[in-house]
């Protein structure tokens, strides 16, 4: 059997070893996070070498990663809060519905008291759809995805209903007035150049990024991007990563959550709480939505119907895409935002991408065949020279299918490393005190 | 055995005293008198024209329940009946209106081609869990984005027609006659009913009517059926008494693809004659409602998807009471969650039922075991 561990590091507050994968002794080996690193650094090199080549310089510009983070945010949210409930064992689909809900109430707090009130009812509307999803599958035991479902209509219908009650008369059935305000934004002092108690810091990677150095100034550049105008809803957002991990992977707290998606039967057994801890794992992700919706509206500075786009089950795709980990979540996120920035600024960059494509499927493609995986390998090295001859042949990706092409590459990385994926062991099973096995 | 027919109506009526309680609660708090609100969308509601609309919003979201529903049978959740459908209306549009045949051929070849095309869609979901173990739900999910987000719309633009009438609505070449669904007007008149003008009973109701049956004979008259319905029940004994458990996945997918196929097809085939811009969807989604509402069978379904019908043609009443209509979309998710939560109470208290049932019967048997033991 191959390990199944996901590429990050699995840190020792991880469970207990359930599969007989994990009872293997391990390998001796690089720490998982350093060869996750090298990778990284592959990675970037290759992106930053094929926007030289196909002078696509907005491939690694600031403007494009600053962007990818603030569109990537709601989904990357919405993937978080389909993380605390599956970590807890309850499939939440209803988190279209949630991230709706905080859609309009955070744009119902915005309008009416000011952003960051905006942000708390955001927060509170998530959380109510939270409370529902709960309710039913932990208390009623109803089936989750059904539950999730008949949350995904509820919420947009209250969403609908709640609009017209209120805004009808102002701005109409389908959106909200405009926010006024703005919850204020920073640069990270050192980093980008913020101010420190009214010290103007220097900025290490906006000087790097004027700079013309191959590769080094693209990293000022995506630094940069990442750390230099920074909304602080946004931050908060970010801040809810580490948070998450440190509480569901450092904590008594998290251990027993976490307890509760793999084997709800021995957790209650050694006096878990199960049905709480289901709970309360329910309504943080629902909370979690909320904080996507409320940024998505803060950002648009209004709420439109619709806004949401399905961001709700791309948060769900990333993070299975991430292997039911923080990480791994924000790196699917990070791919639908980055495209998602890239379509919105520039259109050369996106055909820039097929030549990326071509150079990553042709490294996959040789480390398969070294390993003597011969078919795979063939298989990724012909897709590559594909690709390859596409990028050369054209000069323009057709614009239409921008919007979906990181559906179609969640499509194939779940095809190809699905195998590699391990879902919490009772996630999306109905659990009933009493009921045993 | 009355209680047992008690609990058998309890869920049904329960789920409906649920929804109507949150609607009236709604209603009220925004200061309406929920009575009078019911009594205007059920007089409206049922007016001849009215039903005649209900039933041809019916028709559409009874196939996507049904195509839902399949997938449900083995627990698998096709969640993609939405990109499927518009996939297969597309490319049945633009293959249809390509060639010509014999009226009954021409009409019978679009279906197939939808059904293929629908098929497709689904199976690649299905060969991707089978093969490669990808959840369907996430799968299904892309693969609406993919056709939703951009591609149909490419497909849309590259088959456009200009038929020269200067419209900026992007359409398809329109399909020839033969290829055409007449309304039932006619079959209506036919038995003395005076259709009100502008009324017509889409004659795609057959279709769906036909599929009804093929639906229940083919999930519970067939093995395949029984074989679909033991991989949802227990995967464990299905597989231990010869299912194939993979091609069970494969198939059922590609058979909820191809039903989701028909759903778009009441549009092109009886009222557009052709594919255009402005294609309804989220129909697909209505589709996973009616399904859960019907309880997966075929006349279950058919009820969800009128109620579905009813609800939408007589809220159009609601704006002309000052309520807005989309208190219909608060009852409906209301209506799909409480039908569900209901049926699991009514389940748990039927297997404590049986349960009492039961260990009443060992008590007698052992009451009468130990009357025999017992030496005279």
């Amino acid at each position: 059997m191959t390990d199944s561990r996901p590429l990050m590091d699995r840190p020792d507050g991880d469970l207990p070893p359930t599969t007989a994968a994990e009872a293997v002794p391990q390998r001796s080996r690089r720490p998982a996070w350093q060869t996750f690193a090298v990778y990284a650094v592959l990675a970037f090199i290759t992106l930053s070498v094929v926007a030289e080549i196909a002078d696509a310089p907005a491939l690694t510009g600031s403007g494009t990663w600053g962007a990818a983070l603030r569109v990537g945010i709601p989904i990357a949210l919405a993937g978080l809060g389909g993380l605390w409930a599956e970590r807890a064992g309850v499939v939440n689909i209803g988190l279209e519905g949630m991230l709706i809900l905080g859609t309009w109430f955070g744009a119902y707090g915005g309008v009416e008291y000011g952003p960051w009130w905006g942000v708390a009812l955001g927060i509170a509307g998530g959380a109510m759809g939270g409370l529902l999803h709960a309710i039913s599958t932990v208390r009623f035991g109803v089936d989750h995805i059904v539950s999730g479902v008949a949350i995904n209509l509820l919420g947009a219908g209250v969403a609908r209903y709640l609009n017209i009650v209120t805004f009808d008369d102002r701005t109409g059935a389908t959106q909200s007035p405009r926010i006024g305000g703005s919850v204020g934004q920073l640069d990270v002092p050192f980093l980008a150049g913020g101010d420190l108690f009214g010290w103007r810091s220097p900025s290490l990677f906006g000087w790097l990024d004027r700079q013309d150095w191959p590769i080094v100034s693209d990293v000022g550049a995506v630094v940069y991007g990442l750390t230099h105008n920074i909304t602080f809803d946004v931050l908060l957002g970010v801040a809810m990563f580490p948070l998450t991990w440190w509480l569901l992977w450092r904590t008594a707290f998290g251990l027993r959550l976490r307890s509760c998606g793999e084997d709800p039967v021995a957790a209650e057994s050694l006096g878990v709480n199960v049905y709480r801890l289901k709970t309360i794992a329910v309504v943080v992700s629902g909370a979690m939505a909320g904080l996507g919706g409320a940024i998505l509206v803060l950002f648009a500075s209004i709420y439109r119907e619709g806004q949401t786009a399905g961001r709700g089950f791309i948060g769900l795709a990333a993070m299975i895409f991430g292997n039911w980990r923080p990480g791994g979540l924000a790196m699917g996120a990070g791919l639908f935002g980055f495209t998602d920035a890239l379509q919105l600024r520039n259109e050369a960059a996106v055909h820039a991408m097929l030549l990326f494509v071509a150079v990553l499927l042709a490294a996959l493609g040789t480390r398969a065949l070294v390993k003597g995986k011969a078919i795979p390998g063939v298989v990724m090295l012909v897709f590559g020279a594909g690709f390859l001859a596409w990028w050369l042949l054209t000069d323009e990706y057709p614009t239409q299918w921008v919007p979906f092409t990181p559906h179609i590459t969640t499509l194939l990385v779940l095809a190809f490393a699905s195998q590699r994926l391990r879902m919490p062991a009772a996630d999306g099973v109905v659990y009933r005190r009493g009921e045993g096995r | 055995m009355a209680r047992r027919i008690l609990l058998a109506v309890a869920a049904p009526v329960l789920a409906m005293a649920i929804a109507l309680g949150v609607s009236s609660l709604v209603l009220i708090a925004s200061d309406n008198s929920p009575l009078e609100i019911y009594r205007s969308m059920w007089s409206f509601g049922t007016q001849l024209n009215s039903i005649i609309s209900m039933i041809n919003r019916a028709v559409p979201y009874y196939l996507a329940g049904l195509a839902v529903a399949i997938g449900f049978k083995m627990n698998l959740f096709n969640i993609g009946v939405e990109g499927q459908y518009y996939f297969a209306a597309l490319i049945a549009a633009i293959v249809g209106a390509a060639f010509t045949l014999p009226s009954v051929l021409h009409v019978l070849a679009i279906l197939i081609i939808a059904m293929a095309s629908g098929a497709f869609l689904a199976g690649i979901a299905g060969v991707l869990k089978a093969t490669r173990g990808v959840n369907e739900v996430i799968s299904t999910i892309m693969l609406n984005n993919i056709v939703l987000g951009g591609f149909g719309a490419w497909l849309l633009t590259r088959a456009r027609y200009d038929d020269g009438s200067g419209s900026l609505q992007i359409a398809t070449k329109p399909i020839a006659e033969s290829g055409r669904i007449p309304n039932l007007n006619g079959w209506l008149e036919a038995i003395g009913i005076d259709v009100p003008a502008g009324a017509r009973l889409t004659g795609f109701l057959l279709v769906a009517i036909v599929v009804g049956v093929i639906y229940y004979l083919i999930i519970w008259r067939s093995r395949f059926g029984f074989d679909l319905r033991a991989s949802g029940m227990n995967p464990w004994a299905a597989r231990s008494s010869g299912v194939d458990a993979k091609g069970m996945v494969v198939k059922a997918m590609l058979l909820s693809g191809g039903m989701a196929g028909l759903v778009g097809l009441s549009s092109v085939l009886v009222e557009n004659g052709r594919f255009a811009g402005d294609f309804q969807t989220g129909i697909g989604f209505t589709g996973i409602a009616v399904a859960l509402v019907g309880r997966n069978h075929p006349v279950g379904v058919a009820l969800g998807a009128l109620l579905w019908g009813f609800m939408e043609r007589s809220a159009q009443r609601l704006d002309l009471e000052g309520v807005p209509k989309e208190i219909v979309v608060i009852m409906q998710g209301t209506i799909v969650l409480s039908v569900v939560v209901a049926y699991e109470v009514v389940r748990r208290a039927r297997a404590a039922q049986q349960q009492r049932e039961v260990s009443a019967q060992v008590d007698d048997e052992r009451v009468a075991d130990t009357s025999v033991g017992v030496p005279a």
